[in-house]
């Protein structure tokens, strides 16, 4: 039987190998694909935020310098609306990607796992999303149910009449 | 220097509350709290570009000149620069002629520094539902049949400081996340074809080789029209802040989706829900509710000459702009000398490219009088550049990026120019 598939017309490029993929195929999907192996519990975040992410978003996450991670439920709607973690993202698992990929900022990339979902773990419990006794992995990170999953619309453009 | 991605943040304003807003230094009205506060990190990089004084013979056609040099310098008696913060920098629109912006001018936005890559061992993986998962170096993309084109790159963060109220001073401060190009490069409809896509790939992710590893998600379909895997900018290899040496180019998208010093797109059936396309680059607005993957920048336009900062004098000005659209041609620009009471139609200098800045001229004779000038632009689309006003009519003020309300400049009885809203 022929192949149907659709052959390359010019062969530039090469195979990528099984390793290659695997590599840089890191990103987490909200559905908890990507997800590695490997787990944190709020107690052993507190410890890495407390060495790895204080100093730049203060001691509870509130006080910055950087982003302001914990708190601003209920403000969305209002004057002052403050976008956090807690407050404004979707999904608790784009938390991992990011944190994994990107913090921290002065050595993206250098947390092992269990510190990601320690850090997760309490990043999460100080904004009262998960209890104290949670133990974050690939099987619990996907089922958080983040406060303002349904806050996002598609863009309604062009919106403003002349 | 501490992480810089809130303070220097340009992308949106996070305004905190009991600050006078000239004072506070988050977000994108920073933009203007920097200026005023004289924060800008010009110091460094502007006394770095500024030239030593020349010493000019008296008569150059009496002694030889200089000979040529490998990598040419512009005139030493030019001091044009971008505005600079640790995070982004802003081109100088108000100091430029035609439509091009100069690469070392074109306004960048990182978000955790300018990475240092050998184009020879780049590597771009192409893989998701494809068939043929592939591994392309730089060179590979370059035997591929190229295109050239301008394209404008806008930051969808830009003019943001006008959201809350009136933020920077100049053309460049308030709108100088904008800049133009052309951009060479393969399509990526064509590199696509050639890994074999898979009928369910609907989206693709593209991550860059930053520190940040920036990602977006891509809605398949919208982009394969136009979008450009570029590894080259007005001639010449791309510079380093412009995402050397390969980025995505999406004529007429936000900045950000175009992501810079691309390593790798992975095709997939849904959006990949990564933090900038979450927790950034989503619109806030009054009912608590954020508009999520905006990607078009709608149609502006902006009076770069004279603009703010600038003084005219009484008599003939030569009122000058720049106009576009992210969906298409700029179809006609107004502008008014009676801040909005009546409208002239302005004339559109060729080309008139789609997705690309046009650039509009309006003779005009100043008496001397207070005055406030204004542009709107219209595109093939038949949309209309909205007032300030009846944008935040819509959006509220706390939705940070897509600002392209009508820009207002107040000539003084002095002559002199500033930035107003009406």
């Amino acid at each position: 039987m022929p192949d149907p598939r659709p052959a390359p017309e010019y062969g530039f490029g090469r195979p990528a190998t099984e390793a290659e993929i695997k590599a840089w195929n890191v990103e987490v999907a909200p559905n908890g694909e990507g997800l590695p192996p490997g787990r944190g519990t709020v107690k052993a975040g507190a410890t890495v935020f407390a060495k790895k992410c204080a100093s730049c978003h203060g001691a509870t996450g509130k006080e910055g310098p950087m982003p302001q991670l914990v708190g601003g439920q209920g403000t969305l709607a209002t004057d002052r609306p403050v976008r956090t973690v807690g407050s404004y993202w979707p999904y608790a698992t784009t938390l991992y990607d990011y944190v994994a990929r990107a913090m921290p900022y002065q050595a993206p990339g250098s947390l092992q796992p269990d510190e990601v979902y320690a850090l997760v773990a309490w990043i999460l419990f100080q904004n009262g999303i998960v209890t104290e006794d949670t133990v974050m992995d690939a099987r619990t990170l996907p089922t958080v149910r983040m406060p303002n999953r349904h806050g996002f619309v598609s863009d309604p453009r062009p919106d403003v009449a002349k | 220097m501490s992480p810089t991605e809130s303070p220097a943040n340009p992308d949106r304003p996070e305004r905190k509350p009991g600050l006078k807003r000239r004072t506070f230094l988050t977000g994108a009205a920073s933009l203007a709290g920097l200026a005023a506060a004289k924060l800008w990190l010009t110091p460094q990089s502007a006394e770095a570009a500024k030239p030593k004084s020349p010493t000019v013979p008296d008569d150059p056609t009496k002694v030889p000149g200089s000979p040529p040099t490998p990598y040419g310098q512009r005139s030493a008696f030019e001091r044009t620069v971008r505005l600079v913060v640790p995070s982004h920098s802003l081109t100088p629109l108000q100091d430029l002629h035609g439509v091009v912006t100069p690469s070392s001018l074109h306004f960048e936005r990182h978000h955790n520094g300018v990475p240092l890559i050998d184009p020879a061992r780049h590597r771009l993986l192409v893989h998701g539902l494809v068939e043929r998962p592939t591994v392309f170096t730089v060179e590979d993309l370059q035997r591929f049949p190229s295109v050239s084109r301008l394209a404008f790159i806008e930051c969808s963060g830009n003019s943001g400081s006008e959201w809350e109220g009136q933020g920077g001073a100049s053309a460049q401060e308030i709108h100088g996340l904008f800049s133009t190009s052309e951009w060479t490069g393969v399509p990526l409809a064509l590199v696509l074809r050639e890994v074999g896509t898979r009928p369910e790939a609907a989206w693709m992710l593209a991550e860059g080789s930053d520190a940040g590893a920036m990602t977006r998600s891509i809605p398949l379909a919208a982009a394969l029209d136009e979008a450009l895997l570029c590894y080259a900018q007005n001639g010449e290899p791309l510079r380093p802040e412009q995402g050397y040496p390969l980025r995505l180019l999406i004529p007429g998208w936000e900045g950000n989706a175009c992501i810079k010093w691309l390593r790798r797109l992975k095709l997939g059936a849904e959006p990949f829900m990564t933090r900038d396309e979450t927790a950034r680059y989503t619109d806030l607005m009054p009912d608590g509710k954020a508009r999520q993957f905006t990607l078009v920048m709608e149609a502006k336009s902006l009076i770069t000459s004279p603009s703010g900062g600038q003084r005219i004098r009484p008599g003939f000005v030569e009122i000058r702009g720049l106009a576009w659209s992210g969906r298409g041609r700029v179809t006609s620009v107004e502008v008014s000398t009676d801040g909005g009471r009546t409208w002239q139609p302005a004339s559109l200098l060729e080309p008139v490219l789609p997705k690309c800045t046009t650039a509009f001229r309006l003779p005009w004779r100043w008496d001397g009088r207070e005055t406030i000038l204004q542009s709107r632009c219209t595109d093939e689309t038949g949309y209309v550049q909205p007032t300030r006003r009846a944008l935040v009519a819509v959006r509220g003020v706390h939705s940070g990026y897509h600002y392209n309300g009508i820009q207002s400049w107040k000539v003084g009885a002095d002559g002199r120019l500033s930035n107003v809203h009406l």
